[in-house]
């Protein structure tokens, strides 16, 4: 039996039935068309799928799409605010925080959400803010690097 | 016409940020999955349980049933199509045919047995369950020594000795080198079997065209052009009918340096349909079926002067190969083969390889590929013998060093080592973490009974693979450079980043060249029906093989614009200077963009020039280079935990000139970050059933950003006579130069314990398990 759901994305409302069992990150790509968050294991691993609800990270494989019915869900495509780009994205690339970028915006959602709870953090705090995201390119030093340059620009 | 022309400042040197970042940052980059077709259906595939077993029969009837499902596919129904391909040719070597899905058996846990088709992911996977495979089960072996022992389980029931092929190389005189040996060192060194784990895992999306009885395929690949020609060849048809893009890849590290069943399965399965269809791959199936790197037994003997002079090397390599050839399985201990001196001055060498089948996912290519086995080996082994004679381990590698002044060098094994300074990263390195004051602290920290270790590594590899003698279908590269008629300038490589940042240096190589604006400059790859053909991105390859084809391309591109410019200039002597060309006796010059518009609008022509501005180059690499560097780790072991804390790592890489240093330092990061893994952490584990214990990322031990030490990354510079650019390649070096480094270091601290050896990876409860056994806990 589909259920209706209504939620608002990058602070668009969307309307849909779905599935009880699908997942959200299946809702955001498949159905809402947003391919910004990736999948990189559907176990809760990776990170690769993390997107904010209601203003804090959650990995969307974890949880039903039904789930966010009600909620407000940013993911990296509505970051960039008229185009301007949020200091953390903008660290991220003048620091060469990303290779092949699948890590990506999951990694960029959870510096943001970092910074917000630590505007300060050392670099071991850094790293232990990213545990629940990895990344097999980078070795994590540049994004280090990047998130200790956000906070320096008050991100 | 404009009168002054100034040149831009050069951009080939600086750390620019990329290119390609503003759609990877904003999440619009489009990979595998994020590609949609009307009346796109999915598949699942249906893998095997086990690791060894007979197919008794498949019953897809109520899979079939299942709402949303259009079509099962089984091994019958694939069984005239050709086989995976194998490249690798080795003398005697035993190929078992390779079928798209299995037929009367299946030989590794996580064969396709199955391919369900249904109108959407959840179906398909839920079909995918509903298929009843009955599986008689038969002995299996995943261990390639107890593969190799009398009785074992056949993997192949024809050939009951699980060898496929074996392989023997020699120079020089090992008899009279060990016969002249006043000491010989022993060691079996493993490489344990990895994952090679891009955080993207495979996919294919495969398109039908009935009317132009042409595929479009998308896939997640390294090799773009190669995978046309030899998916082109399973499926019997014109590779000229075949288009493969690769859209964004989410990393590969050789894993995607492969032709793989699901790409040939897909293109078969759209046209049965006559719908596109996808399939992307689960981390599961990521971790069970694409293919795994190392898989080494190593056992190596080293005959040495009591001096330290080492004069011979012997090695039996066993790899484990799994239970097929993939792409280049047999090949890639060769090149171990191939670099077993390493950086020293062997008079000989001996190796002999067994190359075993087992029953598990087939090894191949894995960032380093052979090399980091090699390098783990020898400098392992100079190790041992540094201890064994009381010598500073930094001392016994200078003085074995092949001297700066000794290049080209001809090894042992048949290369010619290009150019070199070896002793130069370890100097370096050793005054960057003052090497004698270290030394003298361990000294104090063992007097108050703590575990603290220095481990060196000098690692050199073969890279810019590679003149095509050395290849099995060719090792150049191509380029084609256009000046579009309203003068942005648009690359096509055959080379295929997927991280590397390629549409970056290579855009900082042509501004440089034109003297144009790097914005104005798009490099496109790929898409075989838009780039000419190419070979790939794997083996420290891009820059250094197709960022010369591109440069030779801009050569050829110049010499045709220069020739537009002095038709407009009414000049035989001009210049290029800064994207203008430039009368020399004047000063007067014409843009980029009014040659463009001369050649392409060719209302006159320059003599015996055709209208239009385009260059294509296909580069042969007249050798490989040789990369080289000097790692330093610092480690403190804990005697109660047996955890290592990593204290300093220092790496001192020369990879030739660089082009972009920002890019350069992030490839090493993510180079050792994976060396550390081996090293420290990660282990695909096999059960003595065959079944995967190390399925899933939770049982996987991938570094996370925490377990990272800071990497403190420098360089020195020596030119590559090879290509023109100088450059020698990066992508591996840190991978290699990093795990012999990390194990000398901590067999280092243990040494005063009687540790001489360690496998890896390092892992706490085995290095607890080694400090109670030595009574080494306090
Ligand atoms: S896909 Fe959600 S954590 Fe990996
Ligand atoms: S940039 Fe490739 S996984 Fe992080």
């Amino acid at each position: 039996m589909k259920r209706k759901i209504s939620l608002t994305i990058n602070g668009k409302s969307y309307t849909d039935e779905v599935e009880p069992r699908l997942l959200l990150i299946h809702y955001l790509r498949e159905v809402a068309g947003l391919t910004g968050p990736h999948i990189g294991c559907e176990t809760s691993i990776c990170g690769a799928c993390t997107v904010m609800l209601d203003g804090r990270t959650v990995k969307s494989c974890t949880m039903f799409a039904v789930q966010a019915d009600g909620r407000q869900i940013l993911t990296i495509e509505g970051l960039a605010a008229d185009g301007k780009l949020d200091p953390v994205q903008e660290a991220f690339w003048n620091e060469h925080g990303l290779q092949c970028g699948f890590c990506t915006p999951g990694m960029i959602l959870s510096s943001k959400q970092l910074l917000e709870d630590n505007p300060n953090p050392t670099d071991q705090e850094i790293r232990h803010g990213l545990e629940g995201n990895l990344c097999r390119c980078t070795g994590y030093q540049h994004i280090v690097n990047a998130v200790r340059a956000a906070a320096k620009a008050g991100a | 016409m404009a009168t002054t022309i100034s040149k831009p400042a050069t951009l080939v040197g600086k750390g620019i940020r990329r290119q390609e970042d503003p759609r990877l940052i904003t999440g619009t980059a489009v990979y595998v999955d994020d590609i949609k077709m009307p009346g796109m259906h999915h598949a699942a595939i249906v893998r095997s349980p086990h690791a060894a077993a007979r197919i008794a029969g498949i019953n897809t009837e109520a899979a079939l049933a299942h709402p949303g499902v259009v079509a099962v596919f089984t091994g019958a129904d694939v069984k005239n199509l050709g086989a995976v391909p194998c490249a690798s040719s080795l003398p005697g070597l035993r190929v078992p045919h390779h079928h798209l899905l299995a037929q009367d058996r299946v030989y590794y846990t996580g064969h396709p047995v199955a391919v369900v088709v249904a109108t959407d992911r959840y179906v398909a996977a839920d079909a995918a369950s509903l298929v009843e495979v009955q599986y008689d089960p038969q002995p299996a072996v995943a261990d390639p020594e107890k593969a190799l022992a009398a009785g074992a389980p056949a993997v192949h029931p024809q050939w009951p000795d699980n060898t496929s092929f074996t392989f023997h190389q020699e120079g020089g005189d090992t008899g009279q080198a060990f016969r002249d040996a006043e000491i010989v060192v022993k060691q079996r060194i493993t490489s344990q079997r990895l994952i090679p784990t891009s955080i993207e895992t495979r996919g294919v999306v495969a398109e039908w065209r009935p009317g132009e009885k042409s595929l479009t395929m998308f896939t997640s690949t390294q090799i773009p052009h190669l995978v046309r020609t030899l998916v082109a060849g399973i499926l019997g048809m014109p590779e000229n009918h075949l288009r493969v893009i690769t859209p964004e890849v989410g990393g590969g590290f050789g894993s995607k340096l492969n032709v793989y069943a699901e790409e040939a399965l897909m293109c078969y399965i759209a046209k049965e349909i006559g719908k596109p269809v996808k399939w992307v791959e689960s981390r599961r199936e990521n971790f069970q079926a694409t293919i795994h790197g190392r898989g080494h037994v190593d056992y190596y003997e080293l005959a040495a002067k009591r001096d330290g002079t080492m004069l011979g090397l012997k090695l039996k390599l066993i790899q484990d190969l799994g239970a097929y050839h993939q792409l280049l399985t047999p090949a890639i201990p060769t090149l171990s083969v191939l670099m077993m001196p390493g950086l020293y001055k062997f008079k000989s060498i001996s190796a002999d390889i067994i190359g075993v089948f087992t029953n598990c996912v087939p090894t191949d290519a894995y960032r380093g590929a052979g090399r980091p086995e090699a390098t783990h080996g020898i400098e392992r082994m100079v190790d041992i013998l540094a201890a064994e004679l009381h010598m500073d381990p930094a001392e016994i590698r200078f003085k074995n060093f092949v001297g700066k002044d000794e290049f080209p060098y001809a090894t042992t094994t048949g290369l010619f080592y290009d150019s070199g300074n070896y002793a130069l990263p370890l100097q370096n390195a050793m005054a960057q973490v003052d090497y004698a004051g270290l030394r003298q602290e361990q000294a104090t920290a063992r007097a108050a009974g703590k575990l603290m270790g220095i481990g060196l590594s000098t690692y050199g590899e073969i890279c810019a693979i590679g003149p095509s003698a050395a290849m099995p279908a060719g090792g150049w590269e191509s380029a084609t450079v256009k000046i579009e008629p309203s003068g942005k300038v648009t690359v096509m490589t055959g080379a295929s980043p997927h991280g590397q940042g390629e549409e970056t240096t290579f855009a900082q190589i042509v501004a440089d060249e034109l003297g144009v604006d790097i914005d104005d400059v798009m490099v496109v790859h790929g898409d075989t029906a838009v780039v000419q053909y190419g070979i790939g991105t794997f083996g420290s390859r891009g820059t250094a093989v197709g960022g010369a084809a591109l440069f030779y391309a801009l050569q050829e591109l110049k010499a045709k614009i220069k020739k537009f410019g002095a038709m407009l200039l009414g000049s035989d002597n001009v210049s290029l200077v800064g994207g203008s060309c430039v009368d020399d006796a004047t000063g007067k010059s014409v843009s980029f963009a009014e040659m463009a518009v001369a050649a392409y609008h060719a209302k006159t022509l320059p003599p015996n020039t055709q209208p239009g501005l385009v260059a294509t180059y296909f580069w042969e690499p007249p050798n490989f280079t040789f990369p080289f560097g000097a790692h330093i780790v610092v480690t403190d072991v804990d005697r109660e935990t047996g955890r290592i804390s990593i204290r300093r790592y220092v790496a001192v890489d020369d990879c030739g000139k660089i082009i972009n240093p920002l890019l350069v330092a992030g490839q090493v990061h993510g180079g050792v970050a994976q060396g550390l893994g081996q090293a420290l952490w990660e282990e695909a584990v096999y059960d003595e059933q065959g079944q995967l214990i190390t399925g899933e990322l939770t049982d996987y031990a991938l570094p996370k950003a925490s377990f990272m030490p800071l990497i403190e990354s420098s360089h020195t510079e020596t030119p590559s006579p090879v290509n023109p650019l100088g450059v020698k390649g990066v992508g591996e070096a840190g991978t290699i130069g990093c795990s012999p480094a990390v194990v000398n270091s901590v067999v280092d601290a243990l040494s005063p314990l009687g540790v001489r050896h360690i496998d890896m990876p390092l892992t706490p409860q085995k290095i607890w398990k080694l400090i109670v056994q030595s009574g080494g806990l306090s």
